[in-house]
């Protein structure tokens, strides 16, 4: 069976071959199968046709964080993923899943196999605070919450308890805005997502009433942006409770400021000083200049001891926040901890930045023949533009090594087969493009069943098994 | 009746238009349903001038789109404005003649857009007319210098 699904990768390997100058082709592999992988491929095959590019993902499913990041209330944003799916089916590209880096596979076997190996696995590891209680129960990292209601199989056991009022996040960006957004949110808004029915039913009985979005700065540092704002503000049934104390001096900063920064402290300070807040079941409560000290409770959190800042420095973007020695403490039955992310060194062989938790790079580029692309390379900030124009620069700097011969193409490369022959010996069971449809095909099934764009599979076996039913040769991986 | 029958043959012969005599077409039923062209030009960050056409009341990401204008990574939210990724740069005298004044969310994507200008908007947001015949719009460049660190 194992062997099977492989061939059929393998197959379409010689498909491609046969159509082109053997010698001059460029094997290349991508490690990671999220929104980096496939726009360092679009451009690459758009620049050098004369390519093969293989995506090994760790999990049988591609899009990384597309699927599995981007909250279940912004569809739009998954449209991405028709662009991805083009790459996907292109003649030059084949998709591998279920194919885990530094386990299944090292570097060294990589770049033997391969005349370049581009990492794009992202940064998966979250940053934590090194404070008294962080281990009590009901204190999650962001980044699990929000793979839980996405459906990422590691977090489909999440235990997440909602039975007190008030939550308390530590952190001002995005993904914190996110998961307030999903605390906060009428379930029937809900409903209508792809949001998984494990979290659905958790938020069914949830008690929560307040989120506290707490920062260790002021105002002008807040890193989340202006749409995740002006959504929160416009929330249903939830009003936006700001301190005004802690917009002091700030309405006369903003006409001095540039945009985004000067757009987005104006919707602050409007909503900040509004002073008829609407009526609401829900409140999200914006707290600046508080560093958590410890967290308290006996086996479950019930609490976060905070130090009370002060900001210190001129220029906003370099101020820097110093304790004022005054305590203070937030009641909270549940902690999310969303101060960012770091990379994982996957392989020993990659020479990775411990401290900034990102593989050391130059524009992309790692070390003879192996390169580096989205988070993994820039450290976990940005939106999917970002994303996208840092993969096309690191798919530009591949090509020109090509073109300037610091990539040799005449040198022999095995590509896939190689690599496949090696998973088949090591009993990993690979998922191609064709078994993501078919996995595809049967989340949307279920979803249409509950009267949501998709259902998501959450087990990895089940993945596999259906990836692999009813399988039939096809010509195209 | 025989306007509407006529419209009917028209609007099935245009939309195959590639295979019929158009112009047969074109002059009998202008007057009822058919949309004029639009010429616009779009200027890549290379200096390369794309010259093309729309129909009025196309926006411009449809421009881009049915013509495969091949721009990187151009639409990728493909017009829900939930990206920044159709960012174009007006001249300023097209730009203020524009029908429609950008909305607050469509600001909010063009915060985020790289060589963000004071004459920039959303190719998605922007609708053909007439009036707009001729017009030139600069696309920025999508591969930015990697400023993050």
């Amino acid at each position: 069976m194992i062997r099977y699904c492989s061939l059929s990768i393998q197959r379409s390997v010689r498909t491609f071959m046969t159509s082109s100058t053997q010698s001059q082709v460029a094997k290349l592999c991508i490690v990671g199968g999220g929104p980096a992988a496939f726009y360092t491929a679009q451009h690459i095959i758009k620049t050098f046709p004369e390519c093969e590019i293989d995506i090994l993902e760790r999990l049988p499913v591609p899009f990384g964080l597309v699927r599995f990041g981007v909250a279940p209330d912004h569809p739009e944003v998954k449209n991405v993923i028709n662009t991805f799916t083009k790459t996907a089916k292109s003649p030059q590209v084949r998709f591998a899943g279920n194919v885990n880096f530094g386990i299944d596979l090292s570097l060294q076997e990589l770049k033997e196999a391969y005349h370049a190996v581009i990492l794009t696995y992202g940064a998966e590891e979250d940053k934590t605070f090194g404070i008294p209680g962080e281990n009590l129960k009901n204190i999650i990292s962001a980044r699990e919450f929000v793979g839980w209601y996405n459906g990422l199989p590691r977090d489909k056991d999440l235990n997440v308890d909602l039975s007190d009022e008030n939550v308390v996040i530590l952190g001002q960006g995005n993904v914190a805005v996110d998961a307030a957004r999903m605390l906060l949110s009428p379930l029937d808004e809900l409903r209508k997502t792809d949001i998984t029915e494990h979290a659905l039913a958790t938020l069914a009985d949830s008690k929560v009433k307040t989120v506290y979005l707490v920062g260790r700065r002021g105002p002008m540092q807040v890193a989340f942006t202006i749409k995740e704002l002006r959504e929160m503000i416009n929330l249903k049934d939830c009003s936006s409770i700001f301190e005004k104390e802690h917009f002091q001096g700030i309405p006369e900063l903003i006409p001095n400021l540039v945009r985004p920064r000067k757009r987005l402290t104006e919707l602050l300070v409007k909503s900040a000083l509004e002073t008829n807040p609407k009526p609401s079941s829900k409140t999200f409560r914006p707290l600046f200049l508080r560093s958590p000290l410890s967290f308290t409770g006996d086996s479950k959190v019930t609490g976060v001891e905070f130090d009370l800042n002060t900001l210190q420095g001129e220029e906003f973007e370099h101020q820097t926040a110093i304790s004022t020695g005054v305590k203070e403490s937030i009641k909270s039955g549940l902690v999310l901890r969303s101060i960012g992310y770091r990379s994982v060194c996957a392989d020993p062989g990659i020479p990775f930045d411990k401290q900034k938790g990102r593989v050391i790079n130059t524009k992309g580029r790692v070390d003879h023949g192996v390169y580096s692309a989205g988070w993994l390379s820039t450290g976990p900030v940005g939106v999917i533009l970002s994303t996208m124009s840092n993969a096309f620069e690191t798919g530009a700097n591949v090509v020109d090594d090509i073109r300037q011969d610091i990539i040799n193409l005449n040198e022999k490369k095995p590509g896939l087969r190689a690599i496949l022959s090696k998973l088949d010996a090591r009993g990993v069971q690979t998922v191609s493009f064709d078994g993501w449809e078919k996995i595809d095909q049967e989340e949307t099934k279920r979803g249409k069943a509950l009267g949501k764009p998709r259902e998501k599979i959450v087990n990895i076996g089940e993945m596999l098994q259906i990836a692999e039913s009813g399988k039939k040769l096809t010509a195209k991986g | 009746m025989a306007q509407s029958a006529l419209r009917g043959l028209c609007s099935r012969a245009q939309s195959f238009r590639l295979f019929v005599v158009p112009q047969r077409c074109h002059s009998l039923s202008r007057p009822l349903f058919k949309k004029e062209d639009v010429e616009v030009t779009f200027i890549k960050a290379s200096g390369e001038a794309i010259k093309t056409k729309g129909k009025e009341g196309d926006s411009l990401l449809d421009v881009v789109v049915n013509n495969n204008i091949d721009l990187d990574g151009f639409g990728a939210c493909e017009g829900t404005l939930t990206c920044s990724t159709c960012h174009l740069i007006f001249k300023q005298n097209d730009f203020d003649e524009l029908p429609e004044k950008p909305t607050d969310e469509e600001l909010d994507m063009l915060d985020l857009a790289y060589e963000l200008t004071e004459t920039s908007r959303l190719g998605c947001q922007i609708n053909l007319s007439k009036k707009l015949n001729g017009l030139e719009v600069k696309v920025p460049s999508t591969i930015n210098d990697a400023r993050s660190s």
